[in-house]
């Protein structure tokens, strides 16, 4: 064991208490604008601490500390608009930033649709969503619970190589305020494991990883239950068989079906629809799943990975339906592009908080036998996605599927298709809901890609 | 004044530090089994213009300026930093990253102290910022609009985006290193938005470099972008669905070298290398591409967007060689890597700012010209796609799988190119595409300084750049099976 001295607990414990100290930052720098001329601003700021420890075979690799903090400004005059932004929060440094924010709105161009959301819409009472619990966990703890994890990954004889195991804690803090009077913040903790190794030989080789992640240390997967399904997922992919080109169903994998739901939510934004770059302008009240799906927010959810009382603009947020019975019952709008679009925001600015896909949830054997012959999809590659199309064409690697029974890893893919057409085209979904993000989702079976191969 | 000084100027004075307060700081951060210290100061302003339906509505201005302190003993590396140039953050930095070592007895370090060869500059050391007044980039923007919107009555909206930073670094470390870069970086980005018939397609230009403003306002450079972009975005109204599977491909010259970086490129890095985990390792001096293809990274480029006068260690960039007619040469190295593996460091040890560690990363990274011109290649192939320009790519270095997105795309039919067909992802495996490599264009061509490196969670900027290539064959990604 190495020796370390635990200097982690003085830099740790220090987030919680910056709540106060942070919105009397927030409420200090509304001050100065307003002094300097401003007609309303708005500020964000922010502190946050943590450790990451990384072990790899089976040694000690990097501690690393970190702690930022920063504020940014958004100052109007009249219905123009500046921004500013500084990891210094000095009275100079609050001074200098109000000062180029204002530089700025003096030569930016007047837009109506520029100006802070109305006040009513902030939230009275901030309720709590139980999104803070501090791990407290020294740099030694965090290098034994590693090296548990990469230990168990590399029992397997196949494992070969590791890419190493880490165990990561950060706290953070948030504020807004605005010169409506609002200020509103919170605390949050976000802890983590992960590990990826390697297995095969020279040009067979082949990586693959596992990671959980939780608001509370104690809802984290055990480390050795991680090092478990690194090294599953990494000797599963050995010895890849071949396919022919052509057009089948195809399983997208639980983890990587969130990012289908994402890409829906991307092009029913309002950035995206204002300016018409969306496959999905103009399409409130159009069909984009089939009936039995909907997608629902729920930003108040307790402890969830998306969960926010308020968005980037301090509008109340609530839960809602963007898609309802496979229908677009609303856009996800702040309150700008709300403004550009004559809608009313959504309290979406900043994105979505804690998105579920709702619908005839089903074991993921079921979905295996409901396809029959074709892909499971377990990694995507690159950014092939064209949201002003639809367009849609990526790498893959993932499993054959025969007669319902993963039959042999594949790889060196590419699955192609038009996301309207695949929304459309889900023919079933995965109870095996993958909770370690914001977009809550199982495996989607989609009817039919091409998939392009060797 | 020296680059080092007017750098001592900028990042200590305001903390009223001086070299024997840093030099002491050093001294205890090695006070443990600690092989190399490392004390990163660093300060960053940047300021952005966006143009938004014919209108500049948004700037801002940021500014960061903090220091990473790192302990680095055997291959372990402990690391802490300060987003506050102060001398009691500095001391709690250094008290967290030495804990990855142990306990011992204070040393003396000195720093400069070495004749110094000062590493030749790359470009000037201006704030680009400051190089134009706020009405002169306005007026830049709406140029680069009105221009794109008088070019096709079928444009329907234009996005420009206009960025400018000046980064200050001084390193310092327990081997002796003192060293200093003051480094401008812009860019300009024209996005497009054209409708025909209810079907929108969008097309984007842009470049940049490491220089003034005033650079983006020469000649018709920018309104160059706007006429790119324009055409990119008309080109694809046309294009049919794309072919599936395996085929012949032909890679324009320029930014599609993004293959060399994905598929040659990040294999390449020492720390891949060290451990094992690429699929190039191990294999220095083996013919891993066809003996057409000569590969370099090269950060003595002046101007360019990848470009460095010295990384982010105080390593004056080089010239390295990766690939020479096939035969793998080198790896690209920083500090660490290099250490562990009995070799020196390449330049190539950069990070994403003062809170990020350094890793082995690119500068510009390109193919060497060959003989045929660009006809003779698209002539030699009786059906395949021609692929002119490309968004990004990605690469898993163990399996040496890459992707990378075509954007503008032909079909070559007879040795003709013939209609655009929609962006497809290319995939493919990198020593065995770089194998298949038929034809070498003579018409070598570095991208216009768009570029952006990902890696570990870290962005820095980087070149790319090739002459026209033939791929015997590659997987496209299309929809027509």
């Amino acid at each position: 064991m190495t020796e370390v001295t635990d200097v982690s607990r003085g830099i740790l414990t220090s987030v919680a208490e910056s709540e106060a100290k942070l919105k009397s930052l927030v409420a200090s720098i509304l001050e100065e604008a307003v002094r300097a001329g401003a007609d309303a601003a708005e500020v964000s700021a922010s502190e946050d601490c943590g450790l990451g420890v990384t072990v790899r075979m089976g040694e000690l690799e990097t501690v690393e500390f970190n702690r930022d903090q920063g504020f940014g400004i958004t100052v109007y005059l009249g219905t123009r608009k500046g921004s500013a932004s500084t990891s210094d929060s000095s009275p100079d440094a609050v001074r200098d930033a109000v000062r180029a924010a204002l530089n700025i709105a003096r030569f930016t161009q007047e837009d109506p649709c520029h100006g802070l959301a109305a006040a009513e819409l902030m939230p009275e009472v901030l309720p709590d969503l139980d999104l803070y619990h501090p791990w407290d966990v020294s740099v030694a703890d965090a290098e034994r619970l590693a090296l548990a994890c990469e230990d168990v990954a590399r029992d397997d004889a196949r494992v070969v190589n590791s890419d190493g195991a880490s165990v990561s804690t950060q706290q953070s803090c948030r504020a807004y305020g605005n010169t409506h009077g609002f200020i509103g913040s919170y605390l949050s903790t976000r802890h983590a494991t992960s590990c990826a190794v390697i297995a095969g030989e020279q040009d067979r080789m082949q990586r693959d990883h596992w990671y959980t992640v939780a608001r509370r240390a104690d809802a984290l997967e055990a480390p050795e239950a991680v090092g478990r399904k690194a090294a599953e997922r990494t000797v599963a992919r050995l010895e890849p068989g071949k396919i022919a080109t052509g057009r089948y169903p195809v399983l997208f994998d639980a983890p990587i079906a969130s990012g289908l739901i994402g890409h829906l939510i991307s092009a029913l934004s309002g950035a995206a629809l204002y300016r018409r770059a969306s496959f999905l302008t103009d399409s409130l009240e159009r069909a984009v799943l089939p009936d039995c799906y909907s997608l629902v927010e729920y930003p108040l959810r307790t402890g969830g990975h998306g969960s926010a009382a308020f968005d980037a603009d301090g509008v109340a947020t609530r839960e809602q339906a963007f898609v309802d019975g496979g229908r677009v019952a609303r856009y996800v709008l702040g309150t700008y592009s709300a403004r550009r679009l004559g809608l009313e925001t959504t309290g979406n600015a900043g994105g979505v908080h804690n998105l579920d896909l709702e619908g005839p949830h089903r074991p993921r054997q079921k979905l295996l036998a409901q396809m029959g012959t074709g892909l499971l999809v377990t990694e995507l590659m690159g950014q092939g996605i064209n949201l002003v199309t639809g367009d849609y064409s990526r790498g893959a690697a993932g499993f054959w599927v025969e007669n319902g029974e993963m039959a042999y890893p594949v790889q060196e893919l590419t699955i192609a298709s038009n996301l309207a057409r695949m929304y459309l085209g889900i023919v079933g979904s995965g109870d095996d809901l993958d909770r370690r993000g914001n977009l809550l989702t199982g495996s989607i079976l989609i009817d039919e890609m091409t998939i392009a191969a060797g | 004044m020296d680059l080092i000084e007017s750098a001592k100027t900028a990042l200590w004075s305001p903390a009223e530090l001086n070299q024997r307060a840093v030099e002491e700081l050093l001294g205890r951060l090695m006070s443990r089994a600690v092989d190399v210290g490392e004390l990163f100061f660093q300060s960053l302003r940047s300021e952005s213009w966006v143009l938004d339906d014919g209108l500049v509505k948004e700037g801002s201005f940021s500014t960061d300026r903090g220091v990473g302190v790192r302990a680095v003993t055997g291959e372990r590396t402990g690391f802490a930093y300060a987003d506050d140039i102060a001398l009691p953050a500095l001391e709690q930095a250094t008290e967290a990253a030495r804990s990855i070592a142990r306990a011992g007895q204070d040393k003396r370090v000195a720093v400069g102290s070495t004749s110094r060869v000062a590493a030749p500059a790359r470009y000037p050391a201006i704030d680009p910022i400051s190089t134009v007044d706020e009405a002169a980039k306005i007026a830049l923007l709406e140029r680069v609009d009105r221009h794109a919107r008088a070019l096709d009555p079928r444009v329907i909206e234009v996005n420009v985006r206009l960025g400018a930073s000046y980064e200050t670094i001084l390193v310092v470390a327990s081997d002796g290193t003192l060293a200093a870069d003051a480094r401008p970086l812009v860019r300009l980005d024209v996005t497009v938005l054209v409708e025909q018939d209810g079907r929108r397609e969008r097309g984007h230009a842009g470049g940049g470099g490491r220089c003034g403003l005033d650079w983006l306002l020469e000649g018709d450079r920018a309104i160059g972008y706007a006429d790119e972009a324009v055409r990119g975005a008309l080109v694809n109204l046309e294009a049919d669905a794309a072919p599936a599977g395996p085929m012949t491909v032909v890679l324009g010259p320029g930014w599609p070298g993004v293959l060399l970086h994905e598929a040659v490129g990040h294999g390449l890095e020492g720390d891949f290398n060290r451990k094992g985990s690429s699929a190039y390792s191990g294999r220095i001096g083996e013919q891993v591409a066809s003996p057409l293809c000569s590969v370099v990274d090269d950060g003595t480029l002046d101007g360019l967007r990848g470009s460095l006068s010295i990384d982010d260690e105080g390593c004056a960039t080089e010239r390295t060689v990766l690939i020479e007619n096939g035969i793998l040469k080198g790896y690209m190295q920083d500090k660490l890597n290099a250490r562990l593996m009995g070799t020196r460091s390449t330049g190539n040890g950069r990070r994403q700012s003062y809170g990020h560690l350094p890793m082995p990363r690119m500068t510009n990274t390109f193919m060497l010209a060959g003989e045929h011109a660009p006809e003779e290649i698209i002539a030699s192939v009786p059906r395949g796609l021609y692929a002119a320009n490309f968004g990004g790519g990605s690469v898993d270095i163990t399996s040496g799988r890459f992707v990378f997105s075509a954007t503008e795309a032909y079909l070559i039919e007879n040795g003709k190119v013939t209609r655009p067909v929609k962006g497809a992802t290319l995939i493919g495996n990198g020593p065995e595409v770089m194998r298949r490599v038929s034809m070498v264009g003579n018409d070598l061509a570095l991208d216009q300084g768009v570029g952006i490196c990902g890696k570990d969670g870290q962005s820095v900027p980087v070149g790319v750049g090739q002459p026209t290539l033939k791929i015997d064959e590659v997987i496209v990604g299309g929809t027509e099976a």
